[in-house]
């Protein structure tokens, strides 16, 4: 029975189909992480990681990210240094027992824009904005979504579709009906290597930085699974071969 | 075994205390029908996947902190500051599919095959207890990382038991220990995780122990009748076994290092929260198909009777099945009745993967139907009424046979 094999990729395959949610499918896009060469794009990492700072983190947090880590994606230590001083960190206590203020150092997390869930909500209509540290790992097809969504804020095509004060339309959304305002607005970011700052440009880019934040192992990852894949290929080859001598002169 | 080496020296001292030496020759002498074929690869398999597990596992527990308010972050931080983190995270989550896809390989090729015939009966039990407490592992530790699906996934699977009339409530209270699923159910959980595989080494150790006594069932159902019927297990077996291991690992790499969360719910990366429920509950692809079976019956307390009852009527199969012929291969009728049951159960899986609502609950309901039908209706008629093929001479006569093509 070979069939056994089949069977259970069968299972496999016809498991995974995710229930979908009357969203909009995202397009597939072409990324530069995608497949098993995928590499993080380090000058888009960083032109999105502008994005975020100055765009994005005044709802999201990224709670999981550490200033020190920003060298993967290019940045020089005392380039990282500075971008961590850039904020203020509640600290203590100090010998004297007292809490301070002080600046931050690359040993310290991204700045969260609030303080607890609740302040989140009384602030943003009663929506939570959620953390994007894990977003492209934390929904569906997660990079093509998150650029899909972004790119995504039209007026209703359907009828009879009803958008509350403070709702905005957007197919990619689960019930198409978002709490969050169009984000991203034509030059909004000024790149400092001059890139052209649209709004396709913007959101391609913080994908790029969210999926590295996402998966910080990535490049690592698949360098090891090729150099992994090559010895096995050789290690199933060379036992397929002893097999096969080994088992010749059975009658 | 019959033939026993004579062990000379410090080696002669230690054999006559401990019998370390013919024990290993046991092993590599045990005598196995030549004719096996690559669907007796998965049992190693299955081996070689639990020791993973307990290994990477027992890395994984020195940096994971089981506490409502840190595991979620323990793991990330796992797979963000550890060292090769993500790595030992990715091996342990994708190494349970991989565990959980050659045990039903390992129990399909028993099911046509024949191998829970007599004299194997036992061994087929051990099996399905170690099935069991397999499942229940994997449930325990997928609640672990504290996501969204840990936590609803513990809720409703440990809510079944409230179906039970009486003492229902009061089990899921005691299940939890508190009035919800919280940290004390998050600390037995691990706790429970930790220690179930050492019992599973152990049951395994039984299994293969039963299995030694009779020893394997071979394609032709034949019992062994001569010497020219096995061979020695090493080189022979060893060297398929590793065959399997490679194709096995060539597998379960790609996953880990290309794919690893494809086998996952994207929910997961989500921290528990308790007041949002995610859209669809699901658990994990190797439990969708009971899932199904769970779902399709409208009673709650009969849905759970009937998933309880969908693995434990796999005790009652030697039974069940009267033909004295085990292997499906000569077994024309059991083979088609055979073939539409592992279509129904991924068909089964498939629909436990997709929301209880419409068409896709009568289709469970179908599928369902179909499963008992097969074990309690199929089968023992079958195994009466068939015409079955005639049988080769003997192990060695099929061996040539096909050696010969």
């Amino acid at each position: 029975m070979r069939n056994f094999l089949l069977i259970i990729f069968t299972i496999f395959i016809s498991l995974m189909a995710n229930a979908n949610e009357d969203a909009m499918h995202p397009k597939k896009e072409a990324w530069p992480f995608d497949g098993i060469f995928g590499k993080v794009d380090r000058e888009a990492a960083q032109r999105g990681y502008k994005v975020y700072k100055e765009v994005c983190s005044a709802c999201h947090s990224m709670d999981l990210i550490a200033f020190r880590t920003l060298t993967d994606i290019g940045f020089s230590k005392e380039e990282v240094k500075a971008l961590a001083a850039e904020s203020q960190i509640h600290d203590g206590p100090n010998d004297q027992g007292e809490m301070f203020d002080r600046p931050r150092t690359p040993a310290d997390f991204l700045p969260a824009p609030f303080p607890n869930e609740q302040a989140a909500r009384a602030a943003n209509n009663g929506a939570y904005p959620p953390d994007l540290s894990l977003i492209i790992k934390a929904r569906h097809d997660g990079a093509n979504y998150v650029h899909a969504l972004l790119n995504g804020f039209t007026e209703p095509n359907k009828e009879g579709l009803v958008i509350p004060n403070g709702m905005y339309y957007n197919p990619y959304f689960p019930g198409h009906k978002i709490a969050m305002a169009p984000p991203l607005a034509e030059g909004q970011v000024t790149f400092d290597d001059g890139t052209n700052s649209t709004i396709e440009q913007m959101s391609r880019d913080v994908v790029v930085f969210l999926q590295w934040a996402a998966e910080p192992e990535m490049e690592v990852r698949k360098r090891m699974g090729i150099k992994t894949m090559i010895f096995l290929l050789i290690f199933t080859g060379f036992f397929i071969v002893a097999k096969r001598r080994i088992w010749k002169n059975v009658k | 075994m019959s033939d026993k080496t004579e062990y000379k020296g410090l080696k002669g001292w230690i054999e006559h205390r401990l019998p370390i030496f013919s024990s290993l020759e046991h092993f590599s002498k045990y005598q196995t029908p030549k004719n096996l074929n690559y669907a007796w690869n998965f049992g190693s398999m299955a081996g070689i996947a639990l020791v993973l597990q307990i290994l990477t596992g027992l890395l994984l527990a020195m940096h994971y902190t089981p506490h409502i308010k840190m595991a979620f972050q323990s793991v990330e931080s796992i797979m963000r500051d550890v060292n090769y983190g993500w790595l030992l995270r990715y091996m342990h989550a994708v190494g349970a599919s991989m565990f959980f896809m050659v045990v039903y390989a390992h129990i399909a090729r028993g099911l046509y095959y024949g191998s829970y015939k007599s004299p194997r009966e036992l061994l087929w039990f051990f099996g399905i207890i170690l099935f069991l407490a397999m499942m229940a592992t994997a449930f325990m530790g997928y609640v672990l990382p504290w996501g969204q699906m840990s936590f609803w996934g513990a809720t409703v699977i440990t809510n079944l038991f409230s179906a039970f009339p009486l003492v229902g409530e009061s089990i899921v209270t005691w299940l939890w220990g508190g009035f919800s699923v919280g940290n004390p159910t998050l600390n037995r959980f691990f706790a429970l995780h930790y220690l179930l595989p050492f019992m599973l080494l152990g049951l395994v150790v039984i299994h293969i122990a039963t299995l030694h006594q009779h020893g394997s069932n071979n394609p032709t159902g034949l019992d062994v009748k001569s010497k020219k019927d096995t061979i020695n297990f090493h080189p022979y077996y060893t060297v398929k076994d590793f065959v399997g291991f490679g194709i096995f690992f060539i597998i379960y790499a790609y996953f880990v290092f290309f794919e690893p969360n494809y086998l996952g719910h994207p929910d997961n990366y989500i921290p528990a929260n308790p007041m949002v429920t995610p859209t669809h509950i699901v658990p994990e692809w190797y439990f969708l198909p009971f899932y199904a079976i769970l779902r399709s019956i409208p009673n709650k307390l009969a849905g759970v009777l009937a998933m309880f009852g969908s693995i434990l009527i796999l005790f009652f199969l030697p039974w069940l099945d009267k033909c004295k012929i085990r292997s499906g291969n000569y077994r024309p009728i059991f083979k088609v009745a055979y073939l539409f049951f592992i279509i129904d159960v991924v068909f089964l899986g498939w629909l436990g993967g997709k929301p209880a609502e419409g068409d896709y609950i009568s289709m469970a309901q179908v599928a369902t139907f179909f499963y008992f039908f097969y074990f309690l209706i199929l089968v023992p008629v079958i195994s009466i009424y068939e015409k079955t093929k005639p049988l080769p001479a003997s192990i060695s006569e099929d061996f040539a046979k096909h050696k010969g093509a």
